[in-house]
């Protein structure tokens, strides 16, 4: 189990809640189950989100696994300039 | 892919040193070969013309006689490049950026395009090309489109980010929020609170190289570009889409670069080229004009910023909230959001609050440019913590190191911090003789913390090596910054060879693995990660090849120095073998000899500056004068420290001509004004001081050597040094960027009548 706290914009695609608790092993796994309980969050994902993992920033490694009990932060996708 | 990217804490002989570029030579020449320098046989003049209103319908285009003039062998509109974008919203906008649809969005918006035998019947062409416009009202001002009167930019806009779909459209595309804590109980708990609104306008990266490009469609069905970019890849992606070609028959060259700082991460112009070139039959150049460059190119965006911070009487900063408005051009963007996540990220809070508004504006697309948005929310923020701090009666750099954020604060963002450089730099800045050297009449002294995220994205390296023991890295990340002498370094570092049997080169998108843009500072970064592992990659080949050669088992070869070395007494009698020696043999031991890599290098380390600044002045006439210029970053690890030094110094330099003088001037027609660099200056050499930089190096520990990228957070403190320095020199807070001699005038006179 997790917990995953998305940012603003995104928690009020799943309802206006920003802390969840999720069972996944990796990144994949934890979009996987998002949008399936909260669908709209599916075009985001499409559209890219980072995930920090215990305060380290990962934006395309999906099979990064998520140790247990890791705090977990959905980011919009970085980029710059 | 079996690498650890953990950082190792080893020494280097070659990291660190500051050997000369090698591309150097080719540049100050006039032999390198930027985006216009390139020609193909029998090409053609592309030209494009572009609306001179700001909002119209296009209601009709008659290209009829321009297609009959002599010598134009292609018109174009937006029927010719049909909307293959499939749903996908962010790449429709591209297309329509590219070339106008139903309505011209912004003054320069480009609408039609020829392909002529020469530049002069090309114009002519323009000429001919007549384009029925219905005018529509406009809106330009951040502020103003924001309102629920302003004129609609895109009907089928409705804000993102609200729980509940509004019930009307809206120029506001997106509502995004980050932060934690309380802050209605933060405040209350603060003596002091400050609260103040910021305005800053729109600047250009006012790179000196315009847009260019070379575009070729083949009979054969493929198709080449030659181009001036921050990021070949994503160009081949974003055109083969947009004209509907195979990426893998596209094949993209990237030219040297006259500059970026990511107005060349966005394609502009290049679809178009493709456009007419598939018309024509024929190659097609085009360069845009420096007023197109200014029109029709992505700036950044234009905000209107309100801060409030409070503190307890000790220093302690008790909640900080901010809220930002950032333009995006007609078309959404993130530019907000990036702001609301930098704004507060220096300081350790228990109460924080960001909300950031996307809002459309009748402007060009914007576009990123270094540390995109930090530079604005750095600026308000950085004004209302030195407010705040004299209103405490604190020092201003005391003030800011009581609050700073440390190795397990919470970012305003988010996550927890790892190992952070902001308390280094300011301990630094506190020291650094800069700060007690003596402030004449009409000068003032400034400082400002500044952070940026930095990030690493896809990557994929070769490592080459020659029979005669020379060393060809290919990487796909365009060098903007001095990146090829920097990966050479870290090859030579690697393999234990000399820099100088290192050859760096930027690879095109047939003869390399996809590449991210050479943006978010990850250019050094993510292929010096991609070079360590393609190096080591080779050294288990060298190891494996020499094994060979001396008739023995592979495990007890071991790699020192750049030489193969038979461990153990019973080898006693057998010489190292030199990378060199065992390249010479490679025919006969397995073939050529070399190290491949590719990987997602996550796990950039964020990045923190503190600058210092002096200025003068002149109350009379209300012009500047920057007489000095301090940069203290932390690099990581300063690979190359010449080009770490070179970009906090280029930071810094775009930051005072940002702070200072430019901005884009619209008139009421929603016309720019200053599309030129006569009346859109950007800082020359006589505007500058010397600036001088101090590196830190507090690693990345993602990253086997340490480093974190450096090419933007040099940008992100100056607008709010620049502004602390002023409003000290003057007596009054500055709140509008850029802080130009009328708009200094105007607030003494506003001062001084109360």
């Amino acid at each position: 189990m997790v917990a995953v706290t998305l940012w603003g914009s995104l928690s009020a695609v799943a309802g206006g809640k920003a802390k969840h608790e999720i069972e996944a092993k990796d990144i994949r796994e934890l979009f996987r189950k998002l949008a399936e309980q909260y669908p709209g969050i599916e075009p985001w994902i499409d559209r890219g989100i980072a995930v920090a993992i215990d305060g380290v920033i990962y934006r395309d490694t999906w099979s990064k696994e998520l140790p247990p009990g890791a705090e977990i932060f959905l980011l919009p996708r970085l980029a710059g300039g | 892919m079996n690498f650890d990217p953990r950082y190792s804490g080893r020494n280097f002989s070659s990291v660190g040193t500051r050997p000369i570029r090698p591309d150097g030579i080719d540049k100050v020449t006039g032999r390198a070969r930027y985006g216009a320098d390139f020609n193909m046989a029998g090409q053609l003049v592309g030209r494009v013309l572009r609306s001179p209103h700001a909002h119209a319908i296009i209601k009709k285009i008659d290209t009829s006689k321009a297609e009959k003039l002599a010598g134009v062998k292609a018109v174009i509109t937006a029927k010719d490049l049909p909307d293959l974008t499939d749903g996908d919203a962010a790449m429709y906008d591209i297309l329509d950026n590219s070339m106008a649809r139903k309505k011209a969005l912004y003054d320069g918006h480009a609408v039609a395009a020829v392909a002529a035998i020469d530049a002069r019947i090309a114009r002519q062409a323009l000429k001919l090309i007549e384009v029925d416009y219905e005018v529509l009202p406009h809106v330009t001002d951040v502020d103003e489109a924001a309102q629920h009167h302003a004129p609609l930019i895109n009907d089928q806009v409705f804000t993102e980010g609200l729980e509940e779909k509004p019930a009307k459209p809206s120029n506001v595309t997106k509502r995004t929020q980050f932060g934690h804590g309380d802050v209605h109980k933060g405040f209350a708990q603060a003596d002091f609170i400050v609260e103040r609104s910021f305005k800053t306008e729109q600047t250009h990266q006012g790179y000196i190289e315009p847009h260019a490009c070379v575009a070729s469609v083949n009979p054969d069905g493929t198709a080449d570009l030659w181009v001036c970019t921050q990021g070949h890849f994503v160009y081949r992606q974003h055109c083969a889409q947009l004209l509907g070609l195979e990426a893998s028959k596209l094949r993209v060259t990237s030219s040297e670069i006259g500059g970026g700082f990511g107005g060349k991460t966005h394609v502009w112009a290049e679809p178009v080229a493709l456009a007419l070139s598939r018309k024509a039959g024929r190659p097609v150049k085009l360069v845009m004009t420096r007023d197109e460059v200014f029109r029709a190119s992505g700036p950044t965006s234009a905000t209107s910023i309100d801060v409030k911070i409070g503190a307890r009487k000790d220093g302690t900063i008790t909640a900080a909230e901010a809220t930002l408005r950032y333009s995006c051009g007609p078309y959404a963007g993130s530019w907000a959001e990036i702001g609301a996540m930098t704004a507060f990220a220096c300081y350790k809070l228990e109460n924080v609050k960001t909300v950031g508004f996307e809002v459309l504006v009748n402007r060009p697309k914007t576009a990123a440019y270094r540390a995109p948005s930090a530079p604005m929310a750095a600026f308000a923020v950085e004004s209302s913590i030195d407010e705040l701090a004299r209103e405490i009666g604190m020092d201003a750099v005391d003030f800011r190191i009581k609050n700073a954020a440390q190795e397990g604060t919470r970012a305003s963002y988010g996550p927890v911090y790892g190992p952070i450089g902001i308390g280094p730099t300011l301990e630094a800045v506190k020291k650094h003789p800069h700060m007690k050297a003596p402030l004449k009449a009409n000068q003032g002294r400034g400082m400002a913390c500044g952070f940026w995220f930095n990030f690493g994205g896809q990557t994929c390296t070769d490592l080459n090596i020659g029979m005669d023991g020379s060393v060809s890295l290919a990487v796909g990340t365009v060098d903007v910054g001095g990146s090829r002498a920097s990966l050479s370094l870290v090859a030579a570092e690697e393999l234990g060879i000399d820099y100088s049997n290192v050859k760096a080169i930027v690879a095109d998108t047939s003869s390399l693995g996809y590449n991210d843009m050479t943006d978010g500072s990850r250019g050094t970064f993510s292929s010096s990660m991609a070079t360590i592992s393609a190096a080591r990659n080779a050294i288990k080949i060298l190891k494996d090849r020499a094994a060979q050669m001396w008739d023995i088992p592979v495990d007890d070869v071991v790699w020192e120095k750049g030489h193969a070395i038979a461990k153990g007494e019973k080898y006693g009698n057998l010489s190292p073998l030199s990378l060199k020696d065992i390249a010479a043999k490679s025919g006969t031991t397995g073939g050529p000899i070399a190290g491949h890599s590719e990987l997602v290098a996550d796990g950039a380390g964020v990045s923190f500056a503190t600058h210092i600044c002096d200025i003068e002045v002149d109350p009379e006439t209300g012009s500047t004068r920057v007489i000095r210029y301090t940069v203290v970053q932390d690099a990581g690890k300063a690979v190359h420290p010449t080009y770490v030094e070179g970009q906090y110094q280029g930071g810094a330099a775009q930051g005072i001509g940002w702070a200072l003088n430019e901005e884009y001037i619209y008139g009421k027609d929603g016309r720019l004004q200053n599309a030129g660099f006569l009346d859109y200056r950007i800082p020359v050499c006589s505007d500058l001081p010397m600036i001088d930089t101090q590196i830190l190096e507090i690693p990345n520990p993602n990253h086997p050597y340490g480093v974190r990228g450096v090419g933007e957070t040099s940008i992100v403190p100056p607008l709010a040094a620049i502004a602390n320095a002023v409003s000290n020199a003057v007596g009054v807070r500055m709140t509008h960027i850029p802080m130009s001699p009328p708009r200094i005038l105007a607030a003494l006179e506003a001062e001084r009548e109360g």
